[in-house]
């Protein structure tokens, strides 16, 4: 029971920190809440149909098809989010100021709705999927099933409890700083995902690995752990990276970064390079 | 003996074409909740196919961190993945669905002798 928690715990948590930390950073924008409850809820639907899809053995989605998806589906997390923050290195002293005052919205702009959307759908239905398969095979599993069924929900409830303290931990954030620090968040986040994208490709054989195992630091900091598994999700921490990745990662980060400041740039003042990290 | 066996081996490379030009191919399969071999090796220096096959009624996630691998394998099933090329030494894997299900992929240095 408490092995199904700590699976099912795991599977959660990727979707429940990334949607807080969008949740977060859209502070101040109106209707965010319904947009988010859409993905998620799309994100389900779509996570359901990956699971049956993905435990059809006979199709040809059961091999390939999975890495690619999932591939895809982490790129196109990457584009949502660095939509969104360019948007808000333009809109965000505009947001800020506004959010001091009461909480309205912004009117101007294009607001990256469509991007809250994706991002938190392309959430769910990644490590949803699995979570469904999961769950899926230990309720058909036999005697054991619904005291592991319990804690599998147990584990999704903590999960899910996780997001909502780092939320919260966000909002606690003096107004001052709030959005320079979710938009770091969510360049390094992106970054992440990108080097994860890159792993699929690596595994379904389309890009080369160009060196496994840069350096390994699974002795100092395992992937397994807790705080591991946070960083991983957090700014992307591989404890033995191949090269692929570190290139997208570093890659993303630049990308995003520049684009940031073309395109935001009456807060150059706000936004100062912390420090240049892989 | 085992040197007639290696000799074996390579004899059969060397009259399989496609043998040889293709990457070289490992299968690790789930059996019983477990997997067989527990310890797969493969070549060094290479980019080898993996192809896991799942003899079991219940899915599984093939999982790595030293490799950033990640495919679900669902029950009868089977899936293709590529590792490598890798340096010699061992690279752990795990169900992620059942942790106690436990293996590596062990890449020896490549051999220069007796082969």
């Amino acid at each position: 029971m408490l092995a199904t928690a700590v699976i099912m715990f795991r599977e959660v948590l990727e979707a429940s920190l990334i949607i807080a930390i969008v949740l977060g950073a859209s502070r101040g924008i109106v209707n965010r809440g319904r947009w988010v409850a859409a993905g998620i809820t799309l994100g389900l639907l779509g996570a359901s149909i990956v699971a049956i899809l993905a435990n059809v053995a006979s199709s040809e989605f059961s091999g390939n098809g999975q890495a690619l998806l999932n591939a895809v589906i982490l790129l196109s997390a990457v584009a949502m989010l660095t939509w969104h923050n360019v948007w808000m290195s333009a809109h965000g002293k505009q947001l800020s100021s506004e959010v001091k005052a009461v909480g309205t919205g912004v009117q101007s702009g294009q607001r990256p709705m469509t991007a809250l959307l994706i991002i938190t759908l392309v959430a769910v239905m990644r490590e949803g999927s699995e979570a469904v398969l999961f769950l899926w095979a230990i309720a058909t599993g036999g005697e054991q099933s619904i005291n592991m069924l319990m804690g599998g929900l147990g584990g999704v409830v903590v999960g899910i409890l996780v997001g909502l303290l780092l939320y919260i931990g966000l909002l606690r954030i003096p107004t001052r700083h709030f959005f320079s620090v979710t938009s770091w968040l969510i360049l390094l986040l992106a970054a992440g995902l990108a080097a994860q994208a890159a792993g699929f490709l690596n595994q379904l054989g389309l890009l080369p690995a160009l060196g496994n195992g840069l350096w390994n630091t699974s002795g100092i900091l395992s992937q397994n752990s807790l705080i591991g598994q946070f960083l991983h999700i957090l700014i992307g921490y591989i404890a033995r990276p191949s090269g692929i990745q570190v290139v997208f990662y570093v890659g993303t980060l630049l990308s995003i970064f520049l684009l940031m400041r073309v395109y935001g740039g009456n807060r150059k003042a706000q936004v100062k390079p912390i420090e240049n990290r892989c | 003996m085992r040197i007639l066996l290696s000799l074996l081996v390579g004899v059969f490379a060397l009259h399989n074409p496609v043998l040889a030009a293709d990457e070289p191919t490992a299968s690790l399969v789930v059996d019983h909740q477990k997997f067989v071999p527990a310890q797969l090796s493969i070549p060094a220096a290479s980019k080898t196919k993996v192809v896991i096959r799942n003899q079991d009624a219940m899915p599984i996630e093939f999982e790595s961190y030293d490799l950033s691998r990640e495919i679900v394998v669902p029950g009868h099933g089977e899936v293709t993945i590529y590792v490598g090329p890798l340096d010699a030494g061992s690279y752990r894997f795990f169900n992620d669905f059942d942790h106690d299900m436990q293996g590596a992929i062990i890449v020896k240095p490549a051999a220069g002798k007796g082969n």
